[in-house]
């Protein structure tokens, strides 16, 4: 189980651009890193970078000596900006796959649901949820298959105040067992979390 | 449901969902068969001498309309994220987004194939081969269009360049099928065609994942 990120000396461009260079991070078990930044900053890249899905100019991220693509595939969500939900399918098929693709069951997806107050919105196609429920069928992933490192990108942006604290109340069990976040946010986490403001 | 279970099921559902794409490229496939009459000339024994060879080009056309979503939506929506960021190598994943497509429209591609040779007047004998070939072009033009596919994602009018991309990868299956089954409608052997296609479409699974793979990892960075 990965227990710490480490990000060294990474430099990161876009379009020919460096977004920015040695950057050096460490995120521990229990731990949330807010990160913040003018729009265009690279927070987005650098949940990407951490992901495995984009490649820096240099530096590197490593999780505290386990191999890296094995950590990624098994100890990784992200939430981006985009849900990856289908308008077409019910909520509930969206989550049961997206569960048992993260290798969960259906148990376990339902859990996800109820936790997110889901449940009576899981016959619905996603086409007809709001894009506060949408959000919240997409955190439902974070709850059905737990793993250790959350990489959020603006994950409170859609949702009303009640709910930013209750996701604010389920990062913090997250923590409590030993989780980690990492979130690209421009308003605050409804949680105690480390800033670091990426340079514009 | 494994995994890869899971996707093959949601691939299949999503084609056959809202807008039910299969049977759009069946009714392309119909309107295309249906064309040919007019452009040739109704004469009963000039529509049979090629009535098989266009059922096989009218697949490969019919297929191309299905293609150019089968990376894209998940570009789109960030599925291709979430898809890539797992435990399922993306090429095992992108085969299964192949293998999906080939059910969900090759096949009800290849039962249409015989009935529209048969209605432009081919021999009813060749039905079963023409379906064979179909299954077997229909699995190659899949791989070979998802390829294409993944090549085109991101670009503007994907959809026409994914089609520039591969129909002349479609050629070999084209001309392998076609062979195939004009030989056996002339009583010629036949077996070295339709071998030559189910390579073809062998290979095209063992190396078109590959390819889709490497694609989706330079979309996506």
């Amino acid at each position: 189980m990965i227990d710490v990120l480490t990000i060294k000396e990474l430099a990161v461009q876009r379009g020919g651009r460096s977004l920015f260079a040695g950057l050096n991070l460490k995120v521990r078990a229990g731990e949330a890193v807010a990160l913040t930044g003018r729009n265009g900053s690279g927070k987005t890249s650098l949940l990407r970078v951490v992901a495995g899905l984009l490649k820096p100019e240099s530096g590197e991220v490593s999780f505290g000596g386990i191999d890296v693509a094995e950590a990624r595939a098994g100890g990784v969500h992200l939430i981006g900006h985009q849900d990856g939900l289908k308008p077409a399918r019910t909520a509930g098929e969206e989550l049961r796959f997206w569960s048992a693709w993260n290798g969960a069951d259906a148990g376990a997806a339902q859990a996800g649901a109820e936790q997110l107050h889901l449940l009576p919105l899981m016959d619905l196609e996603v086409r007809r949820l709001s894009a506060g429920q949408r959000r919240r069928l997409a955190l439902a992933r974070l709850v059905a298959a737990p793993r250790p490192l959350w990489l959020l990108d603006e994950p409170l942006s859609p949702l009303d105040a009640g709910w930013r604290i209750r996701f604010g109340e389920i990062m913090s069990r997250h923590l409590d067992g030993g989780g980690m976040v990492l979130a690209a946010v421009h308003d605050p986490l409804p949680i105690p979390a480390r800033t670091v403001e990426l340079p514009s | 449901m494994s995994r890869l279970g899971a996707l093959l099921a949601r691939e299949i559902a999503l084609a056959w969902g809202r807008g039910g794409g299969p049977l759009v490229s069946v009714g392309f496939y119909a309107g295309v068969a249906t064309l040919l009459p007019l452009a040739v000339g109704p004469e009963p024994a000039r529509l049979a001498a090629v009535a098989a060879g266009v059922a096989w080009v009218a697949l490969a056309l019919s297929t191309l309309l299905s293609l150019d979503r089968l990376f894209e939506r998940d570009y789109e929506d960030g599925a291709l994220d979430l898809l890539a960021l797992s435990q399922a190598p993306l090429e095992l994943t992108c085969a299964v987004k192949c293998l999906g497509q080939w059910i969900a429209t090759g096949a009800p591609l290849a039962l249409a194939a015989p009935l529209a040779a048969i209605g432009l007047g081919a021999d009813p004998r060749l039905a079963p081969m023409i379906f064979a070939c179909a299954l077997a072009g229909g699995l190659a033009f899949s791989f070979v269009g998802g390829v294409g596919a993944a090549l085109s994602l991101g670009a503007r009018r994907g959809g026409l360049l994914t089609a520039v991309i591969v129909l002349p990868l479609f050629v070999p299956p084209v001309i392998f099928g076609g062979g195939t089954l004009d030989a056996l409608a002339a009583g010629l052997p036949w077996r070295s065609g339709l071998s030559l296609l189910c390579a073809y479409a062998t290979t095209t699974v063992a190396l078109g994942p590959l390819a889709m793979a490497a694609a989706c990892r330079n979309a996506l960075s």
